[in-house]
């Protein structure tokens, strides 16, 4: 019973000279949005374990579904870095420092699909969803939401009168299985999310059609808040786009549905900013 | 129908047990069924009852939100990995808002966001009134007529504050595959009940009725012959069955019992005319037989006599003779002043034969147990012995068995005397002490008769037994018939 007690005892004493050791190196904190398939938990577990092995620092992943959450946190200075859209990018513009595009089929570029059920072989394109019901991904989102109410507009049309009816899904997944499950008539979603989950989960991607492709907007990049100091930001960038350069990451980026990351060209995210003006935002 | 009914038992007793046996695993099983039936729709109501309270506190805030698809999500939610097995999964859920539309539903497409629900048919609209009318937190089910849909209803509401209405679609046909379920397994039991039961019913139906179709059989063949006995071991119990059983074999037996004493009595009636007829014959051929012999003697005492005629005379006087011999013959009478029979007649009788046995080789057994004198005439008794042994020695095979036995028993002197020889067919033992009814080349076939004769005459009694390897004759005397 005593030698049981001294055990425990000793057990708490580790654990007393522990804590401050893991305090000394607070880890970079990420956050994670459904910029991408954000539910593959496996796939971020490998990823970080991956990145703190070639950064030399701890990592952790911080995931919200909703952009507005991870926009809150990286405001509140709670995120050190953040995979966000290209459109809160653009808001955060002042507060965020471009750390990494992914680069998506040879190009650090995305597009928006407009989707239909598989079962309306008619509908081909946005103006065809007349009173009809439409699901937006997240009011942050570029291709998710940006993009109709920019087209509907180009169109002459009130992007808020358009449709019968409208809800937000939090995520382009969650767009797709709206559209699939036939709860809404469209929905213009990620066209990274749609090919990634079209080879993860064909079941759910073969429900819907794609009706039309927008053109194309700068990917949703990797940001690091301004306060990163210029080292870790550098770590970072190159823990990222170092991932090419070996097997290990190499393997992760083919899960990932990724070809790779550059560093990028805010010039890219020029359009969303014409999208925005055109929308009076 | 009738031509059923007509059955053998032997069919009969089995078919109707395992038809009751087929009714009461039937009726057990329908009734378990019904009972399955009624507990499936108890779960549904239930299951729908609780669905409903948990969903509809959960879509409040998200309606409340305007948030149609975290609606959609909480009412999707009892889908994801639903198995269509489940007989309590319902069919669809209908959120209605409080404008009667569509807020969403599982199955968009059927009813579709926005959509007016009363439109969907003309019950519906009614439906749409009864909904209103719920309160509070409780459900309440509903049916539609011409529907296959049991409909149940909960208010989607904090408080007074309601925002719409969740509805929960079951198929009343949802439940067959369960049912099924119940009615295989049901069946299952009832066959296994069957396999055990069935064998069982037919062993005994068999049991009883094997006998009773031996029975009814022997019993069919009555008129024509007496029936055989039955199989002592076809049902050796003791209830109405087994007593009617016994009862059967009583009356074989004293039908078999008759039938040997009217042969008997025939026999011995025969047997009696043919006696009177011989003997009166007899008397009438013996008075003229006496005076031609007399004549033919008288003819010969003649000196002038013809050679030639005294060579017919002497063939007139040797058939008279014989016929005078024959006809004695045919007269027995019992010598019944002869001296009483002692020990010795029979010791007689004894070195007598032995020369007769001795030429066949043949052992004679000899067992004289007479050990004084016996009231019987000496000569009647000693007649049948020579001429019962005679025969016997003659049946015998060569180097064969022939014995002897005499013993005083009861007041009655018994005879019984048996060769190994051929068994007596039945048709010779029914003519056996009728006169001229010789089995063998040899004899005029009177033996036997003129024995029977003098036996009737002592008051005894003779029989015959014939089997194969012995036959014997006894013959029994009562003492005390000399005068």
């Amino acid at each position: 019973m005593l030698r049981y007690l001294s055990r425990i005892l000793v057990f708490f004493a580790v654990l007393g000279i522990a804590v401050p050791v893991l305090a000394e190196s607070p880890a970079w904190r990420v956050g994670m949005t459904p910029a991408f398939l954000h539910d593959q938990h496996i796939v971020l577990d490998d990823w970080r374990a991956y990145l703190e092995k070639k950064l030399g620092h701890k990592v952790e992943f911080v995931q919200r579904d909703s952009y507005r959450e991870t926009m809150d946190l990286l405001r509140l200075g709670k995120l050190e870095f953040a995979w966000i859209c290209d459109y809160p990018y653009v808001h955060l513009k002042d507060q965020v420092k471009l750390l990494a595009v992914p680069v998506n089929q040879g190009k650090p570029l995305y597009r928006s699909y407009l989707i239909v059920s598989a079962r309306d072989p008619h509908t081909q394109s946005l103006a065809q969803l007349r009173d009809k019901v439409f699901a937006y991904a997240d009011p942050y989102s570029n291709t998710g939401y940006l993009v109709p109410r920019y087209q509907l507009h180009q169109m002459g049309e009130d992007p808020e009168k358009f449709f019968s009816r409208t809800f937000f899904t939090w995520s382009h997944r969650k767009a797709i299985e709206a559209v699939a499950s036939g709860v809404a008539q469209g929905a213009m979603v990620d066209s990274f999310v749609w090919d990634t989950l079209a080879k993860v989960r064909p079941e759910l991607t073969v429900r819907t059609r794609i009706a039309a492709r927008s053109p194309e907007y700068g990917f949703p990049p990797f940001i690091a808040h301004r306060t990163v100091g210029d080292a870790d930001f550098k770590t970072m960038q190159d823990g990222l786009i170092g991932m090419g350069q070996n097997a290990e990451g190499v393997a992760l980026l083919r899960r990932l549905n990724l070809d790779g990351f550059t560093s990028g060209d805010p010039a890219i995210y020029r359009g969303i900013k014409e999208m925005m003006k055109a929308l009076g935002e | 129908m009738k031509s059923l009914f007509n059955l053998s038992f032997r069919i009969k007793i089995p078919l109707w047990g395992s038809l009751l046996i087929l009714v009461t695993a039937g009726l057990v099983g329908l009734t378990l069924m019904f009972r399955a039936y009624d507990d499936l729709r108890q779960d549904v109501l239930i299951s729908a009852d609780s669905l409903g309270r948990t969903l509809s506190n959960t879509l409040f805030p998200a309606m409340l939100h305007d948030d149609v698809w975290r609606a959609f999500e909480i009412i999707n939610a009892p889908f994801h990995g639903a198995t269509p097995e489940n007989p309590v999964q319902a069919n669809a859920l209908i959120l209605l808002d409080n404008q009667d539309r569509v807020y969403v539903s599982t199955l968009p497409e059927t009813y579709p966001t926005l959509a007016d629900f009363r439109r969907f048919g003309p019950r519906y609209a009614e439906l749409t009134e009864k909904l209103k009318a719920i309160k509070g937190e409780t459900t309440r089910s509903f049916e539609i007529e011409g529907s296959d849909q049991i409909f149940v209803a909960a208010p989607v509401a904090d408080g007074e504050k309601r925002l719409g209405t969740l509805l929960i679609l079951y198929s009343k046909t949802v439940s067959v595959p369960r049912f099924r379920a119940t009615a295989l397994r049901a069946s299952g039991i009832a066959l296994l009940v069957l396999v055990v039961l069935l064998p069982i019913n037919w062993y005994w139906g068999r049991r009883m009725a094997v006998p009773l179709v031996q029975l009814s059989s022997r019993m069919g063949k009555i008129r024509l012959r007496i029936p055989d006995a039955l199989d002592p071991d076809a049902y050796a119990y003791q209830d109405e069955l087994g007593q009617m059983f016994a009862a059967f074999a009583e009356m074989v037996e004293e039908l078999r019992e008759n039938e040997r004493m009217k042969n008997e009595m025939v026999q011995s009636q025969r047997l009696a005319a043919v006696g009177s007829l011989a003997a009166g014959i007899a008397h009438e051929v013996n008075n003229p037989l006496c005076g031609m012999l007399t004549a033919v003697d008288t003819l010969k005492q003649r000196p002038d006599i013809d050679p030639r005629v005294m060579k017919t005379i002497g063939m007139l006087e040797r058939g008279l003779i014989q016929i005078s011999d024959t006809v004695r013959a045919l007269l027995v009478e019992a010598r019944a002043r002869s001296h009483p029979l002692a020990p010795g007649d029979i010791e007689d009788v004894h070195t007598l034969l032995q020369p007769q046995a001795q030429k066949k080789s043949l052992n004679l057994e000899w067992r004289n147990a007479l050990l004084s004198e016996a009231a019987l005439p000496a000569t009647d008794v000693r007649q049948i012995l020579i001429n019962l042994l005679l025969n016997a020695i003659q049946a015998a095979p060569e180097g064969g068995h022939v014995a002897c036995g005499i013993v005083l028993e009861d007041r009655e002197l018994v005879i019984s005397i048996a060769n190994d020889g051929r068994p007596l067919t039945d048709e010779q033992m029914a003519h056996l002490f009728e006169p001229f009814a010789t089995t063998k080349e040899t004899g005029h076939g009177l033996g036997l008769w003129v024995t029977y004769q003098i036996v009737q005459q002592l008051g005894g009694s003779i029989a015959a037994e014939s089997a194969p390897g012995t036959v014997r004759f006894a013959v029994r005397l009562p003492l005390e018939r000399l005068s």
